[in-house]
């Protein structure tokens, strides 16, 4: 069995993302390939060769691949999707986007976002934000695959050496373009790596607010996170929401305040390995699934734990 | 121009999932039944881009069993102007979803496919991007913002790193994030008047596609169960608890 894991990076960087998925493919088997698919990624493509267990790396890049549009990433995977009985690729906005894709012109049903590998046919998946584990078997000769990763470690990003081989562009298919993006920029880890996460609901009241919480994350070297109600008040972007529509998150530390705990978002959050919330409500749901709970009101309880915590 | 949107009838969001007991699916019979709320929001958007002035048609379609037309209801309730029904009481994957979607663009010609980027039962997130290339369309996935001006469509979409903004060729496949609107409750004229809105039936077989399943579901599990912990009295302690007893932090 041979399997192709499809890089995630921004041309520039690896992301872990990848890491984690190389991980689920070596539940498989051992001989793994991994696609770059990028415009001036080199930088990528080094780092990617030296990412451990890797057979070969595959760099295809070209002008049309700079932004991952999936109308032209799709096409080169299925151009080289006979030399593989698996792909792999992170259950990301990045994955999400272009394995389906591909599955359809490779006439494929796609397995997406597993948990976990019980063989080179059968995997586990959350149905139902995560209300069911459901353990499915694929007919399918080829079998596409997104990852939840989160659920498996990354492999080293170093100590291998790769081959690597250089794969011709496939065309721009014309039918989409780049405008531009909004990204939120940071020093603080990223919100699906980082190993202590804070996250503020709609009880933070206002966007101001989440100042507290960007104060302690800097102490604990946290993420921010948010829930759906919040990111839909305009307190924080998009791109914090922790949830099944979300990122989904498993840090060592979940710290949720001022989140109620509705399912959607418990399905983001409920595989940390320890969760606190403070909330000033007694009966919220968060309470049932947290390690620890602190009823209280999260004005004056921030500022007491930032304190705390330069004790 | 005319609009499809496809809508699925899916366990209401608010419902406590159960396991069945032989562990070979989730419960869902006399279990709360809703439109997939994603769905809606694609609804939505066909009906104010149709107040708009910019579509004259739009057509709900949806793939299940005979109790899909009350998800189809709900749709021409809300303003969608007919319906199609593709009857078939097999489990449908996203692939087989899309084959019978790309026979039903194909019957209606519409410019503008609308589709919520995931359905809440099976959290796959597939239907739209496979529609799309089995159409050979362009495909605007996870939108938060849609604006569509002379054959091209431009589409903000939600992604891990923040916001995305593409332009795509019509005629284009979009599917739609929660933040792009908020749906409508259809009033009760309304509900009344869908009732004698026309639902087109067909089967798979009619549409040549065949929706054979081709993964099988083994097992269905409840997920292991986190149970609640402590309340702490202070914030102190619940510094010390983390610090002494959990380890998180430092």
């Amino acid at each position: 069995m041979s399997i192709l894991v499809v890089a995630e990076h921004d041309n520039s960087e690896l992301k872990t993302a990848t890491l984690n998925t190389i991980t689920a493919a070596q539940k498989v088997g051992n001989d793994i390939d991994l696609l770059v698919v990028g415009h001036e990624c080199k930088g990528v493509s080094e780092a990617a060769a030296k990412v451990g267990g890797i057979s070969k790396v595959l760099v295809a890049d070209a002008p049309e691949f700079a932004h991952h549009l999936a109308e032209n990433v799709a096409p080169m995977l299925v151009n080289i999707a006979k030399n593989y009985s698996h792909i792999f690729a992170p259950a990301t906005t990045f994955g999400k986007n272009i394995m389906p894709r591909a599955a359809a012109l490779l006439d494929v049903s796609q397995i997406s976002d597993i948990s976990d590998v019980v063989s080179g046919d059968t995997f586990v998946r959350p149905i139902y934000a995560g209300n069911a584990i459901a353990t499915v078997q694929s007919s399918d000769e080829l079998k596409l695959v997104t990852v939840r990763t989160t659920t498996f470690e990354p492999v080293d990003a170093e100590g291998g050496s790769a081959t690597v081989e250089t794969l011709a562009g496939s065309g721009d298919s014309g039918l989409s373009s780049f405008m531009g993006q909004d990204t939120t920029e940071s020093e603080r880890p990223e919100l699906t790596t980082a190993r202590v996460v804070i996250s503020g609901g709609r009880g933070m009241q206002n966007g101001e607010n989440f100042e507290m919480l960007e104060k302690i994350a800097d102490k604990l070297n946290a993420a921010v996170g948010a829930s759906r109600a919040a990111v839909d008040a305009g307190y924080v972007p998009n791109d914090y929401q922790v949830g099944q529509t979300g990122k989904v998150v498993a840090p060592d530390l979940y710290i949720a305040v001022g989140i109620s705990g509705a399912i959607q978002h418990l399905a983001g959050m409920k595989d940390s390995k320890v969760i606190a919330a403070i909330n000033n409500d007694s009966e919220a749901p968060i309470f049932q699934i947290a390690d620890y709970g602190l009823v209280a009101d999260l004005l004056t309880a921030l500022p007491e734990f930032l304190a705390e915590l330069e004790k | 121009m005319k609009i499809l949107v496809a809508v699925k009838r899916v366990v209401d969001y608010n419902v406590n999932i159960r396991v069945k007991a032989d562990g070979s699916a989730v419960e869902t019979a006399n279990v709360k039944m809703a439109m997939n709320p994603f769905d809606e929001v694609a609804v939505e958007k066909a009906i104010r881009l149709k107040e708009a002035g910019l579509a004259e048609e739009i057509i709900a379609v949806s793939v299940g069993p005979e109790k899909s037309q009350e998800t189809l209801r709900a749709a021409l309730a809300m303003g969608a102007d007919r319906g199609v029904h593709v009857r078939t009481d097999i489990e449908t994957e996203p692939l087989a979803v899309a084959k019978i979607l790309k026979a039903i663009v194909e019957k209606e010609g519409p410019q503008l496919v609308l589709l919520g980027k995931q359905a809440i039962d099976d959290d796959c997130n597939q239907t739209a991007q496979m529609l799309s290339a089995l159409l050979g369309w362009s495909q605007g996935t996870f939108a938060s913002k849609l604006e569509i001006t002379d054959g091209t469509a431009e589409v903000v979409r939600e992604v891990d790193a923040g916001l995305e903004k593409i332009s795509i060729k019509m005629p284009a496949i979009v599917s739609v994030d929660l933040r792009l609107n908020e749906p409508r409750y259809a009033s009760l004229p309304n509900i009344m008047k869908a009732k004698k809105k026309l639902i087109d039936q067909y089967t798979p077989e009619d549409l040549g596609v065949d929706v054979t399943p081709r993964v099988k579901t083994l097992k269905v599990e409840e997920p292991p169960k986190r149970s609640a912990g402590v309340i702490v009295d202070s914030v102190a302690a619940l510094v010390d608890k983390l610090r002494n007893e959990a380890k998180v932090i430092s």
